[in-house]
Formats: structure tokens, sequence, C-alpha cells
């Protein structure tokens, strides 16, 4: 028999999660059903703001299959939402209620709610609840002067604030100054799969489930026993097959508390299925700001200090991230760059649109966008190359752990390995860049409408400050592996089972992986902030690497040998230093350990460990992104004739499956550059309500892109070294993309705002005509 | 709320007799009325493609098609296309070139190219991309779906 | 998004088809062909007909076949029919290319060449063909049948000249001289969006100036139509980049651009000029 001990970090193996999804035995929200259920159908404002007069229930309530219509006034004792981190007193008042009580502030708002027997009959009987809503003039612009929330309270929720160093000081040495005010769009994460939750409840066992959960089901566990005042034990959330999460799913909305509420009230299972056209105007929206952006530069092109002025498009209520975002836009602004000196002032101003909330990379895209854009026109201004610029502010491998007194998720940034000069070298080195210039340079010569451009960043991932996991075995030998963490398509399970695969020595086939269920692990954190693989993960690894030492220590026992000459290999122990000794498998052991096991000694029973993880500090993978595209001068089209995702991600547990993360990254990241936008007209009547108005990119638009995965600076700071992979093929895009468009265009500094529709591309083509 | 009729639907060649209003889509007959729940519901306006089925070997949208109109139609779902617990040549692509994250899209895109591969095996590489680009994915940017559906385009013809 | 109750006819024989419209079409009945447009309005109810008539049971409304001249296509017949050429000649090589503008596959399978004239989108590219090309509407009732001419019978968005209980059971569409050019060049944003400005071109080349120019512009306006000023601007010239600039100018200054979320009026007027040339340059390549 071989030694050989098989390796499964780092290997681009087949997903564990493949096999039902591929065959149509996935359950999605959608496809959860119990017995006896009643659909729930949202009635929502039609109107951006106004004064909720009344509401007529009565036809609804008369319709054929309807057990009950909900106003607010059937709710009082539901509190709103509240925010994850816990109470903002200041905050509060922005908080979004389950039920429009005598406001509305967006359209789509929640007003009533129905309960039939079928969604047919619910969405029937949705349509005759009438509103007497006396219409407002609807706030549309955080550019806009603040107006009155209520009395006695701004639309300016707050201003964030952070910074470091004489701002004004440097101001004032400046060889140069470059202003920049640019604009990002409303986008959003928009999953395949729309929000869904079924909630049943068991009085047999006092229990409320809630069924459709992503994300953070713990989270939403605590959220909702404290909301609906019950046991934490008699609440209990399940995550399912999630069809996309992308940020957006598996944050509390008013319609989880609502079935959750109803199935109570109602005794029946509540299913609840968000339709499309709802899900474009009541799920989270992201990323609508408008920086004006101020650096200071030295005659060389060191940035001094930058100053940054931000406008964040909160829309109508605070939701559960509160100010994260605006917050985390401060913190994350300065990425890769030195910057000694440095002032974010965010206004989060209340508007009367769909509430905000994270989208992969809230925060990194927009703020990469800004910085890359102001990185650009320093060099323009300097007539420099704006690559030198880059290297010029880098920040150094020397440098390393670069602490910057900002925060980000309420941590310190605390940048933690790395070399970006080195990967922005290496990208270039890979798409060839002096020769690529030249042949733009030749095509631009030849009327061509070409150009490339660049952005870097520095990402950020693996959220602490704990994830703890369970690993059993069974007496079959098969291992499970309980965790609290959250599957939203990436691949959870398979990377799971991977690291306690190789660290524990068994077959990652013989793994299964639980996550998203809060009764079976008492603590999770979920899935966000590209935490999963860096914490779970880590406490995976700890909690393998204790269940082999307890393993062995059985073995040593049962097999007479030294623990020190013991290995696992493909679930068996063996000796190394007698390939042809006795062995034991796994579930042997586990049988040993059984509870009336007379061989377990004074042990305890069970081969099942649990192992923390905890880190004070996330950590920091980065890259560069390097576009090239083409404008058709005539039509304001942008085409991506080639694209280089380069990544340090520290160490890939699964190279397959980050590379599936930068690609589908990309394509997002290139909806919201090019294609994806959420309008709306001057009575805040939302105007990308279909798929044919939002436009999510097709294959036809989504290049194929070249993707450098560099493993060069795994993090100090767990033991595998690992860094996230969920974000980073998003983040750059945006940036790297204005930048491509302005130097096809020959207009440095051209686009200012994002995404760069064909309309105004054109009017900025028209605006002056362009130098060859 | 309008008389219910009987209707006879033919999925995977079972037969399924379901009795709905003429309102019922296809899509939501096959999902809560035949129990097939792979067939899936993204945007209900014919845009996403995840709730493509073949009916009569065409890929057709089942959100755009009421179930009175598939009476008596052949109709393959995802739930039929692996044969004798033997994968499909794409549904074994899809999984080796990483074509799937969620798998919310994935049933559609499987049937779309299961019609369009056994009409056209020899399809061109454009008109390949002109036919994917009639479903929306969120989570893969499409390459590996493309790759795994040219790699079991040549499967199938070695099969043949 | 689940579709309002209705009643669901399913005729087998014109004649059948038409007694049902007469007697349903006052109580909001209307006629389901492929459905691929009707559907979705009802998804979103913004339409709730009362009453369906589905026709996609009538054989005889399959047909697709030339008849004197011209190519006539019933009721039934769906887009994808036109995916090979249909007819020798200009004229199913023309409709091939259009067809792959149309939607995607999916819909192109489902979908009605005669349901796409019927719901009379102004982005519609079978519109923009039937208005180019001078289709002729076979309107019929139970009580008769007429003919509409595309010039009467495209009345704005959404808007045709067909009127309660009429049932569009044929579209006539000209053959072209074996000599005829054809271009087409759409714009929308992404592939398979409906147009937000598109054009139709034909010409022929007789001693090397063109002849009997058809200059027709979809997605622009309430309805796709010709443009006299365009199409004289090319009678009688060469087809040189010249006269194909001075073509697309004047068709961008006849137009009165509809605005919307995607395209300012002054924007849809410069993305005219540019797919009037570029439609141009097609036929002349």
């Amino acid at each position: 028999m071989s030694l050989e001990k098989k390796k499964y970090i780092g290997q681009p193996l087949q997903r564990l999660e493949d096999p039902p999804l591929i065959t149509g035995r996935g359950r999605y929200a959608a496809d959860v059903s119990f017995p006896r259920q009643l659909h729930m159908r949202i009635v929502r404002s039609p109107i951006a703001h106004g004064r909720l007069k009344s509401i007529d229930t009565a036809a609804a309530k008369s319709a054929p299959g309807v057990h009950a219509v909900w106003t607010a006034a059937d709710i009082p004792e539901v509190p709103p939402i509240g925010f994850r981190e816990g109470r903002i007193e200041r905050l509060e008042p922005y908080r979004q209620p389950v039920l429009a009580t005598d406001r509305v502030r967006y359209v789509g708002e929640p007003i009533a709610a129905v309960f039939a027997d079928d969604p047919y009959l619910a969405e029937d009987a949705a349509d005759l609840v009438t509103a007497d809503i006396e219409e407002l003039p609807p706030l549309l612009s955080a550019d806009e002067p603040p107006r009155e929330f209520e009395p006695g309270r701004s639309t300016e929720a707050d201003i964030v604030r952070q910074g470091y160093g004489d701002v004004d000081a440097a101001f004032k040495l400046a060889h140069a100054v470059v202003e920049l005010d640019l604009r990002i769009g409303r986008h959003s994460g928009v999953p395949l799969e729309t929000r869904g939750a079924i909630a049943r409840y068991d009085a047999a066992r006092d229990v409320l489930e809630l069924h459709g959960a992503a994300k953070v089901p713990h989270r939403n566990q605590e959220a909702l026993s404290r909301m609906l005042n019950r046991p934490m034990a008699g609440m209990h959330l399940y995550e399912g097959h999630v069809g996309g999460g992308f940020g957006i799913r598996g944050e509390l909305y008013p319609e989880d508390v609502l079935v959750c509420v109803a199935a109570l009230r109602l005794e029946r299972p509540i299913k609840w299925i968000e339709d499309r056209h709802e899900h474009l105007i009541a799920a989270n929206h992201s990323r609508q700001q408008r920086h004006k952006v101020r650096a200071a530069v030295a005659a060389d092109g060191e940035i001094l200090a930058i100053d940054d002025e931000f406008f964040h498009d909160q829309g109508a209520y605070l939701r559960t991230h509160a100010i994260r975002v605006p917050h985390m836009t401060c913190g994350i602004l300065p990425g890769p760059y030195r910057i000694p000196a440095y002032r974010a002032a965010g206004h989060v101003r209340l508007t009367n649109k769909t509430p905000a909330a994270t989208y992969r990379a809230p925060g990194r895209y927009e703020t990469t966008f800004v910085r890359e854009r102001l990185v650009d026109a320093i060099a323009a201004k300097l007539g420099m190359d704006p690559v030198e610029v880059r290297r010029r502010n880098t920040i150094t491998s020397a440098e390393m752990p670069y602490h910057r007194p900002l925060q980000a998720l309420g941590e310190e940034i605390d940048h933690d390995s790395g070399d970006y000069m080195g990967l922005l070298d290496k990208a270039m080195a890979r798409v060839g860049w002096d020769k690529l210039q030249a042949d733009l340079k030749r095509r631009r010569a030849a009327g061509e409408a070409v150009g490339a451009g660049i952005a870097l960043f520095v990402e950020k991932s693996g959220l602490g400050p704990t994830d703890g996991v369970r690993i059993s075995v069974d007496i079959n030998g098969m291992v499970e592996v309980v965790t609290g963490g959250a599957s939203i398509g990436q691949g959870f399970e398979t990377v799971m089972a991977q690291i306690c695969a190789e660290t524990l020595g068994v077959d990652y086939r013989r793994i299964r992986v639980i996550h998203g269920q809060t009764d079976k692990i008492e603590h999770g954190i979920g899935a966000h902030a590209s935490r999963a693989t860096v914490m779970t993960g880590s406490a995976t690894h700890v909690a393998a690497t204790k269940l082999r030492a307890k393993a062995i220590d059985v073995a040593a026992e049962l097999l007479q040998a030294p623990a020190a000459a013991l290995d696992v290999i493909e679930g068996k122990v063996v000796r190394t230093d007698r390939p042809d000794g006795p062995s034991i498998e796994l579930g042997d052991i586990a049988r040993h350990l059984s509870a009336t096991s007379k061989t377990r000694g004074d042990r305890e029973p069970g081969l099942s460990v649990t192992g923390w993880f905890t880190t004070e500090h996330q950590v920091y993978p980065y890259g560069a992104h390097i576009a090239v595209v083409r404008v058709d001068r005539d039509t304001g089209a942008v085409t991506v004739e080639q694209y280089l995702a380069a990544y340090d991600i520290g160490r890939a547990v699964n190279p397959m499956l980050v590379k599936g993360q930068i690609v589908g990254g990309f394509a997002q990241g290139l909806g919201g550059a090019l294609f994806e936008e959420f309008r709306y007209d001057e009575r805040g009547e939302p105007l990308s309500v279909t798929f044919a108005d939002y436009l999510l990119p097709t294959v036809r638009e989504t290049p194929r892109i070249d993707i450098m995965l560099t493993e060069e600076a795994p993090s100090p700071r767990n033991p595998l070294g690992i860094k996230g992979a969920g974000e980073s093929g998003i983040t750059g895009v945006g940036g790297a993309i204005a930048s491509a468009i302005d130097a096809a265009i020959g207009k440095p500094g051209a686009v200012t705002q994002l995404p760069v529709t064909p309309q105004r591309l054109k009017e900025l083509l028209k605006a002056a005509p362009a130098a060859p | 709320m309008t008389a219910k009729l009987d209707v006879t639907l033919k999925v995977n060649g079972r037969t399924h007799k379901v009795h709905v209003e003429p309102r019922r889509t296809l899509a939501d007959a096959l999902r809560e009325d035949c129990g097939l729940t792979g067939t899936h519901l993204g945007c209900e306006h014919g845009v996403c493609g995840a709730c493509t089925v073949l009916v009569d070997g065409e890929p057709a949208r089942s959100c755009l098609m009421f179930a009175v109109q598939a009476a008596d139609k052949e109709i393959r779902t995802v739930e039929g296309l692996a044969k004798d617990g033997k994968l499909h040549p794409l549904q074994q692509a899809f999984t080796e070139h990483h074509a799937l994250q969620c798998g919310f899209c994935t049933p559609g895109f499987l049937m779309l190219a299961t019609g369009i591969l056994e009409r056209q095996p020899d399809i061109s590489e454009d008109d390949l991309l002109d036919v994917l680009s009639s479903n929306l994915c969120r989570c893969t940017g499409y390459e590996n779906i493309v790759k795994a559906v040219r790699d079991a385009a040549a499967r199938m013809k070695a099969v043949r | 998004m689940k579709p309002a109750p209705f009643t669901y006819h399913h005729p087998t024989t014109v004649d059948a088809a038409l007694a049902t419209l007469a007697e349903v079409a006052p109580k909001d009945g209307r006629v389901l062909a492929g459905g691929q447009s009707l559907v979705p309005t009802m998804a979103f109810r913004l339409s709730r007909p009362a009453h369906l008539v589905d026709i996609n049971g009538i054989k005889s409304l399959e047909r697709l076949g030339l008849d004197g001249g011209e190519l006539s296509i019933g009721a039934c017949v769906r887009h994808a029919a036109f995916h090979r050429p249909v007819a020798e000649g200009p004229l199913g090589r023309l409709l091939s290319t259009v067809v792959r503008h149309i939607a995607h596959y999916p819909i192109r399978v489902r979908g009605t060449f005669c349901g796409s004239l019927a719901h009379a989108d102004p982005a519609s590219e079978w519109c923009l063909v039937a208005a180019t090309l001078g289709a002729t509407m076979v309107a019929r009732r139970s009580s008769g049948t007429r003919k509409i001419a595309a010039g009467d019978y495209f009345q704005g968005p959404l808007m045709t000249a067909l009127s309660e209980g009429e049932l569009l059971a044929e579209a006539r569409l000209p053959l072209l001289p074996g000599e005829t050019r054809y271009g087409f060049y759409e714009f929308s944003r992404r592939a398979g969006d409906y147009a937000i400005a598109m054009s139709l071109v034909t010409f022929r080349l007789k001693d090397g100036v063109i002849a009997e120019p058809r200059v027709g512009v979809g997605g622009a306006e309430g309805a796709p139509r010709r443009i006299g000023t365009a199409e004289a601007a090319l009678a009688g010239r060469a087809p040189t980049a010249q006269s194909f600039t001075a073509a697309a100018d004047a068709a961008a200054a006849a137009i009165d651009p509809v605005e919307d979320a995607q395209a300012s009026v002054s924007y849809r007027r410069d993305l005219v000029r540019t797919v009037v040339r570029r439609a141009l340059e097609r036929a002349a390549a």
C-alpha cells in the first residue's frame, strides 16, 4: 500500500455541490413547501414619498382564497428592523418599519400583506388593496440639500468622517492640486434567484422555523428572536440552496419578519417568493455615491494628501448595515498607496429610493474607481506616466505590515503582506504592456478609438473575530463538518471539505459539510466580506488538526504503536515506518469511542472535536486589472477587447473555484461599468423594473478574460495563509474600464461617471473632438 | 379565478394529469403540479431563461407558455436529462468545467444547450454564442458555460 | 407576477376563431399567438385580457409560401422559420439576416411574425421590415377580409389599424427583384434587446447609380417608417460615402425621436444617422 498522502488544498477539484444542482434536485427557497401553507403577497407603495392616510383592505379580505390582510395597524408590536451591529441611538429613527405606518418613502415600500391559498389568488387580492396617499415632493438625489426626514430630523442621517495627518498643510505645500467630481451609479447584486422566505411554527416543539435563509442565518436568528421575543432555541433558520447572494441576499428584510409573525399568528406555514419586479425595487440597492475628491501632489508625483467629500445616496431607510458602506468607503479609499495625510467626509443622505446596502466589494468598487481616476488625473496633470505615479506611491513589501489609522468594518486597517507594485509589474509583463501600448497607438493613428487602462487595488477579506467548526467521524468513517458558515453558491462545501480532507487525511468526497442551519451549531457568522474561506476554513483546519490528533491518540493505543509513527491517510490510521503493518479505519476508531464502547477508557465519547479560530485583523489580498477597450465613436458603445485580472490570494484552496469567483465578479463589474443602473423619473418612479431595463450582461457582452493568480504573499494571520477570493474580480473593473475609455478617446479624465452608457459616452465625444 | 381545466402534460416521458386554471404558466404547473422543481423561475417575463424547457424538442420559456398550451406536447425538463443514473454529457461537462456556481440558472442553460446541440451538433462558435446569449447567469461570467457546452458538443458527437 | 385570470379559447379553424373573436373581443378578448410579448405584459398585469383566443391550434395559419409574387406569412409562422432563407433571392436572405436580431433563440422559436406586427412595438424588427418593404396586412373578421397597406397599418406605439375583433391572419411581403441590395443595422444595448435605433435599406444599382431606394427607420419614433427625404438623397446617385452620408443626415433630420430611459432625443437622432449610414454601407458591400 502506498503511503503517499493525497493533496487536496490547492487542487482544482470538482465541486461536491454540483450533483443535485445539475440534475434539478436542488432546493432553493421556492422549492420549499409545507402542507397547508399560505402564500404571502406584499402590497407596495406606488408613490415615492407621501403621507399614508388610509388603506382599504375590505375588497381584498373578501376575495377568493384570502385568509388575512394586514397593515401596520395589525402588527403594532413588531418593531422596525434593527442594525446588525446593535443599537446606534442617533440612527434608530431611520430604521425601516416592517409595514409603512404614516409615511411612504419609496416606490416598493411594503404597506400591506395579503395571505391566501395560492400565489395567484394572493396577487389578485393584493390588486384590490387601495391606499390613500397624499403625495409629497420626493427627494431623489444625495447632491441636493438635505430636507426634513421627519419633524426636527434631517435626511442627512450622519456624516461619517475618517482621516489622519495634516491635510490642510499638505495642500498648502503642494506643487499641484488635482480635483475631481465623480459619480458611481446605483447598481445591485441582482442574483438570479429572487428572495424567498418560508416560515412554519411547530407548536408541538414551540419552534418557529424560517426557511430560505442565507448569508447570515445566525445573526438573523438573533435579530428575529429579539424582535419576536422568543428564546433563540425556539427560533431556527435554515439555509437551502441559494441562488446567488452578492451581499444583498440574506439580510433581514420586512418580508422575513412578516412571514414569521404570520406563521405564529395564523398557525399555518407562510410562503413568500419575491417576484423579479419586486426584487428590483425592494431588495437592497447599492453603490450610488458622488465624490468630490482632491489630491495634493508633489512635482515628482508623490501624493501628499487626499481630501474626499462624498455623498452617499442611502435610499429611504437605513437597513441592517446602518452606515457600514459609507464608513468603509472612508476607510478603504487610500487602497495600495501611502497617502501621508487623508481626510474623508461622507454625507449619508436619505432619498426616496430603494434603501441601499452592500453589494459585492462594497465601498471598494466605488473607491477604486475614485482613487484610480484620481491617480490617472494626477499623471495627466504632471505629464507623468500613470504607472510611474502608482510606483511612486505604492506601499512596498518592505513596509509590511502597514498600519493605517483608518477603519473598515470596525477594525483598523492593517495591511498584512504583499508586493502591490510587483503584481502590477507582472500583470503588465503578462499583457506585454509596452507592445500593447504601441499597437494601440498605431491603431488610434489609423482612426480607431482603442485604449488601455489600469486599476490597482487592495481588497480586505476574512472579517473576524472568531469562527468555530465541529467535525465528527461516524462509525462508517464518514466525516461531517458542521459550520456556522453559509453557502451562497461559491463552493463553500467543497472548499471546507478540501481543507478538512488534507488536514485530517480523508477523501474529500467522504466529507459532508453543513452550513446555514442554526439548530446544528450555536455560533456562526455566515458568508460575507469574503470571510468564509479565511475564517471558517481556518476553523476547519484547526478542528481537523485536533481531530487527527485525537484519532492518532486512540489508534496509538489500539495499534500499540508510538503516536509519532502514525499518520492518517485516506481515512485510515497507518504506521509510516511500517507500511505493511497494522492499520485502523477512522470509522473503527469512532466505534471504539462510541459512548457504550468498553475500549473508550475515560476519553470523551465520539470521534468529534470543535475547533475555533480567532483573529484580530482582516487579511488584505490585492489585485491589478488591465483593460483594453474599443469605443464606437458613432454610437458611444464600448467593447472590452481584452482584460487581465491579476490577483494575489495568498493561497488558493481550489484555484478553479477562485478563478470562477474572479470571472464572475468581473462580469458583474462590467455590468456596473457599462450597463447596469437603477434609474428613476422625476416623481421617483423606478424605471429599471424589468430585466429589459436593468441590463445584466449576457455572454455576448462578456469577453473572455485572462486571470493571473499568484500566491506570493500568504497571509501570516491564519494557518494556511489564505486570503479571500470573493470580491477581487469586481473591484477594479469600473476603474480600469474608465481609464481605458479615456485612453481610447484621447481625453484624459473624460469618464467621471459609472456606468459609461453609450449615451453618456456619446455626449463626452461630442463635447470636444477627440485628439488623434 | 376562472374554472380549472384538466390538462395532460407529458413530461420526460411520463404523463401528469393536472387540474389548473388557464392562466397557470407551464413553469408553475411543472413545479407545483408535477413536482418538478428543477425548472426555475428567475424573472417570469421571458428574459432570464432560467425556466427554459424543451417543448417538442425546441427550447421554450416555460414562464411564457400556459400549461393548457402544452397539453399533449413532449416536454423535457432538467430532471429527465440523466438516464439510468448516468449524467447527460452536458451535465458532466458543466460540473467538470465549473460552469455553475449557485446553480440557479443551470437547468435553463442545460435545456437550452440540449435543445440546440440536438438540432445543430455542428453549430458554429458565433451561432452558439448567439443561442447562449438567450439566458442570464449572474455568477460565472459565462466563460465556463461556453467551455462546457463546447466540450459536451464534442462528446455528444463522439457518441453519435 | 402571475397573470390575472382569463377564459381560454382554443379554436382549431380560422372560422371558429373569428366567431369566438367576434363574441369575446368586445369583452376584452385578445388573440394569443406566440405570446412572447403578450404574456410578459400579462405577468406584470399591464394587460389583463378577460379572454384569450389561442390560435396555435389552427393548422392553416402556419402557411408560409409564395403566392403571386408575394411571400405569404400566416399568423402562426414563427420567427425561427426565417433562420434559413424561405424564398430564393434577396427577400429570403434579408429576412434571415434580420431574424437574428429578434430577441433570442427560444423566443424566436415561439414568437410569430404576425404577432410582432399585431403587437406593433416601435422597436420591432419585423415591423420595420413590413414598413420598409411595403407589406400588406390581411385582416379577417367573421364578416369579411380586408387588406391594409403598411403605410396605413402602423399608427403609433402599440397601435395599428386592426380593429376590435380582427385577426391579422396573414402578412404579405413583395418579393424583391434579384439584383436588389439590402442592408440592415441595429443598435441595442445588449444582444437581443429591442433596438434603440435601426435601419433597413434596399436599393438597386442601375448604370452605377441607385434606383428605387427604400430607407426604413425603426426604434426611433412611435412606429417604423420609410424616410422619403433620405430616399430622395440616394435616388440617381452613385453609392458613395457622400450620398450615404447625405441620406443619413436627411433621415436624422426627418425623424421626431422618442425619448426614453435609454436614449435622449438628440442621442437617438445621432443613432439614426449612424444606423442609416451603416445599413447603406452594408447594402453596398
